[in-house]
């Protein structure tokens, strides 16, 4: 059978991401021809600064060599531009006389440097800076005390002028306006910028309008319009770019600026896709990674007939790719007269920082000297949060905002030591990701996890290795602001997927699969168990818990060790327990060899090491003495912490242990989006440590404070305070209004304290404490949930329950 | 019913163990056949084909029975290792393979092939 013919137009980074894309999701669909302008395979182009600059060399920066190309069967015709694109007969044709037909085609044709007609510009040593013959040139013409002019004061004006001045130019730098990168930088950043690459030798003319290159056929100057005169060996042009839409316009393809494509990279003809710079999609041009590899998962998405994606645009950031130069932008950094401006200034560190802020939401940022938060930034941006309640803390970082985890100086990714450990858990270094990311030519965080593991348990470690990424591949890494799909099973997020489990009424995984078309019959381990969540919390009595889709310890109800056994904790309502269950636990422990028995951190005992098949028997033990599960497996409500309280202690406000019992029988057995830990303390001495709990009560003479998003373990963050209430009886509907909000809007395996900060407490408090109401609804939906939920899973089992959980189907001899 | 063989191993070395009935392997689930040399887990998938791999993630150990079956691969509970059914070996960029074992399915119940040597 023959194969539909696909043929790429333009051998760079966007056009074969695309076909990289395609093969992943149809490795067999098409036959491929790739026709390349330059005599190479696929070279990472965002890296030509430091080839440029000596910290790289051309064989380092390839990303698909020619082997690639052979070993997948695709025909390269490099150093081979495609002069027409004859769109009656379906075929191109290149400047060498070669064709070849399509079925489909994909225009990655990018974009040319601009070059300013000024009389003398097609000298000799009149250079443009975009591809490795450029840097060959440039490497050719530089040598020590020669001089280069670099026209241009933008990114790639400056990162072509630090790049000569490694090679031992002397090199100025000239620039039409007095603001250097003035699309990135406002005056303040720009200023220090300019002293610091003034400090490493740079010379820069500001204000000059180029008005004739200088030389007889080979360079010898440049001159001003105001009359001024620079000699030189060599000019580079940097002025920026142009989308390269000549061959697209000759082939009668509807152009502006660049291509026009619509929202799955289409041009107006239905055969031809176009990626990369050259396309223009809603008005907007791209000359950044992230947002063209955001381009070519939506067309690779189409080519291999899913049909499912849309690319919406991208909000970009940039870096500057300069050793040692510490700089981030994005956004819309200039503002408006309805936008207000905040700044921070430390100019004996060389730190600046400029965020504009519009109705509370970020528009933009401009960072210099201390770039760690930009990520952060950006993510703020991205997701449109109300910073009205992070506002006195915005300026000073991440680091100031309830985080105590990560942020010190030592984790400033530039300074850090290659052996400076960055990923905890997996015990993986900066050195290792570095090397990772280069050797195996990375772009994502999710290629990072994959590859080195970094940031793959507990996730802490995330922004570190983002600004790791950042710093590796230099100036352009950026995310995009696509949403993010729940899991490569889908193109929808977490809010799209319970949104449509709401609205649409679907109440099985199998009406979720087909109604938003899952690319997978069965889903998968990361989406599954999310899903059975948003059925579960949406549809509490009617939607079957599907056990199938639970982690192993949720399916069995106990806590899976790393020997294969499992641990066992009885629920120990408030912390309190008797003599009598305490005998009974013990009995448990001997009658069952217990190996290890422990107390756990929420005042409770945990008997660690139980054989899988004696589970059911311990449960059934446990059960006849009074003890129902703790959950201590699950994404649930875990534990409520107490102190002693008025009914012992002398500072004792109010009866903490009687409101924690009252709070755990209330609120056992829900299923949450991820644990949930309660404490509830007698006084403001706070013993119980509730205000490190998700939901924290601090008792004071006249009633109850309640304190919500706090939590230990990887990023430990104080709770937020939400109100004070004056009786047991409010602080319980309060609580289980809170535990309903955080049920129906955090996203699966989203903890409060993250949510919190996501929605902000305003809208927290807006729900449960100033909407009377609409308080009262959540409590009534959470006792509605707690009545199918409140059954002990433990006894249940013990009586028979999925019984061939735990025990082998056979055994052998054998 | 499909046959599906997914080892190979010389047909005198090999015994065929009978296993039970599909049904009584959860839908997306699996079950241990306990051997004198270890347990071996015994899948069923989405489109009720049958694959039994040793019992031991190549990781760290695992027990791959307790883990999420989706597709034709199974995901180890202890540190998310995804390995494919039909042959055992690990999705990559990880590096490693859990040695499967030869099932056919007769009139609804499951058989396995069990080396009489060589493996552990």
């Amino acid at each position: 059978m023959n194969k539909p013919r696909l043929v790429l137009v333009g051998n760079g980074m966007a056009g074969m991401r695309t076909l990289e894309e395609l093969l992943k999701l149809e490795p067999d669909m098409y036959d491929i021809t790739v026709f390349g302008a330059e005599p190479y395979g696929n070279y990472n182009r965002i890296l030509l600064s430091p080839v440029l600059a000596g910290e790289k060399t051309v064989d380092e920066i390839m990303l698909n060599d020619r082997n690639w190309y052979t070993e997948r069967g695709i025909t390269l015709h490099a150093g081979s531009p495609v002069t027409e694109i004859d769109r009656g007969g379906r075929r191109v044709v290149a400047g060498d006389g070669t064709e070849a037909a399509y079925d489909r085609l994909i225009l990655a044709t990018g974009s040319k440097p601009f070059v300013i007609p000024v009389p003398g510009h097609d000298q000799h040593g009149v250079l443009g800076f975009r591809d490795i013959h450029d840097v060959r040139a440039m490497l050719a013409g530089a040598g020590q005390g020669r001089r280069a002019v670099v026209i241009g004061g933008g990114l790639l004006g400056l990162e072509a002028a630090n790049g000569l001045l490694k090679q031992g130019m002397d090199v100025t730098v000239v620039h039409l306006l007095d603001t250097l990168m003035e699309k990135q930088l406002d005056g303040a950043a720009s200023g220090l910028l300019q002293r610091s690459l003034e400090a490493r030798g740079l010379r820069f003319l500001t204000n000059a309008r180029t008005e004739a290159i200088l030389g007889d056929g080979r360079v010898t100057g440049v001159r001003f319009a105001d009359g001024r005169q620079l000699d030189a060996d060599l000019v580079v042009m940097a002025v920026g770019i142009r989308p390269n839409s000549e061959l697209a316009e000759a082939a009668g393809l509807h152009c502006e600026r660049g291509v026009l494509v619509d929202d799955t990279l289409q041009t107006f003809d239905p055969r031809i896709y176009a990626v990369g710079e050259c396309v223009q999609h809603r008005g907007a041009l791209y000359g950044l990674v992230a947002p063209l590899f955001e381009q070519a998962r939506v067309c690779a998405n189409h080519l291999a007939q899913l049909g499912i994606a849309k690319y919406g645009g991208s909000l970009t950031s940039t870096k500057l790719k300069v050793t040692g130069i510490d700089l981030f932008s994005a956004g819309d950094f200039v503002g408006d007269d309805d936008s207000e401006e905040m700044v921070f200034q430390d100019a004996a560190r060389g730190v600046y920082r400029k965020l504009t802020v519009k109705d509370n939401r970020i528009q933009g940022a401009v960072m210099y000297g201390d770039t760690l938060d930009g990520p952060w930034y950006f993510q703020l941006m991205r997701e449109a949060t109300d910073i009205s309640d992070i506002r006195e803390q915005l300026l000073f970082g991440q680091a100031h905002v309830g985080d105590a985890g990560h942020g010190d100086q030592a984790c400033r990714v530039a300074a850090m030591a290659d052996s400076a450990e960055v990923c905890g858990c997996n015990g993986v270094c900066k050195g290792e990701i570095v090397h990772a990311i280069t050797d195996r030519k990375l772009f994502t965080v999710e290629d990072v996890r994959a590859h080195t593991k970094a940031s793959s348990s507990c996730g802490s470690c995330t922004g570190l290795v983002e600004a790791l990424l950042a710093n590796t591949l230099g100036g352009d890494y950026s995310q995009t602001p696509a949403k993010k799909p729940l899991c490569p099973c889908t193109e929808h997020s977490h809010d799209e997927v319970r949104e449509a489990v709401r609205a649409r009424g679907l109440k099985s995984l199998e009406a979720i699969f087909r109604t938003l078309e899952w690319r997978t019959p069965d889903g998968c381990h990361v989406c599954r168990p999310a899903l059975n969540y948003y059925l579960v919390s949406s549809w509490p009595g009617e939607y079957r818990d599907d056990n199938q889709s639970r982690f192993i310890n949720e399916r069995v109800h106990a806590n899976i060790q790393r020997d294969g056994t499992y641990s066992v904790v009885p629920r120990i309502w408030g912390g309190v327990t008797t003599p009598t269950e305490l005998r009974a636990i013990a009995e448990v422990a001997e009658k069952y060899a217990v190996p290890t028995v422990k107390f756990t951190g929420g005042q409770r005992i945990d008997l660690l090491g139980v054989k899988k098949e004696d589970l059911p028997k311990v449960w059934g033990d446990l059960s006849r003495a009074g003890f129902v599960s703790g959950h201590a497996y699950g994404k649930a409500l875990r534990t409520v912490k107490t102190c002693v309280g008025s009914e012992w202690c002398r500072f004792g406000t109010q009866d903490s242990t009687g409101l924690g019992i009252k709070l755990e029988q209330l609120t056992w057995g829900s299923w949450t989006p991820h644990k949930f830990k309660m404490g509830v303390s007698g006084c403001p001495r706070n013993c119980a440590e509730a205000t490190i709990k998700d939901l924290g009560v601090v008792c004071v003479d006249s009633g109850y404070e309640l304190h919500v998003g706090g939590n230990g373990g990887v990023k430990v963050r104080v709770t937020e305070f939400l109100c004070k209430v004056a009786t047991e009886a409010e602080a319980l509907e309060y609580a289980a209004a809170f535990l309903q909000l955080y049920r129906e809007e955090a996203r699966y395996l989203e903890r409060t304290a993250p949510w919190l900060e996501r929605v902000g407490l305003s809208h927290v408090k807006g729900r449960v404490v100033e909407d009377d109401v609409g308080r009262q609804d959540l409590y009534r939906r959470f006792l509605e949930s707690q009545r199918p939920a409140q059954v002990d899973p433990w006894k249940a089992r013990a009586a028979g329950e999925d019984a061939h959980e735990y025990t082998p189907i056979r055994e052998v001899a054998l | 019913m499909n046959v599906s063989v997914n080892a190979t191993a010389p047909a005198d070395s090999v015994r065929w163990i009978e296993v039970g009935p599909v049904e009584a392997i959860p839908h997306l689930g699996s079950r241990i056949v306990r051997t004198a040399r270890g347990d071996i887990a015994v899948f069923r998938t989405f489109d009720d084909a049958v694959f039994a791999l040793r019992d031991r993630c190549p990781h760290k150990g695992g027990p791959l029975s307790q883990g999420i079956v989706h597709g034709h691969r199974v995901t180890c509970p202890l540190h998310n290792w995804v390995l494919e059914l039909t042959s055992g070996e690990a999705v990559g960029p990880d590096v490693g393979c859990a040695r499967s074992y030869p099932v056919r399915i007769e009139d609804g119940v499951v058989w396995l092939a069990l080396g009489t040597g060589g493996d552990e």
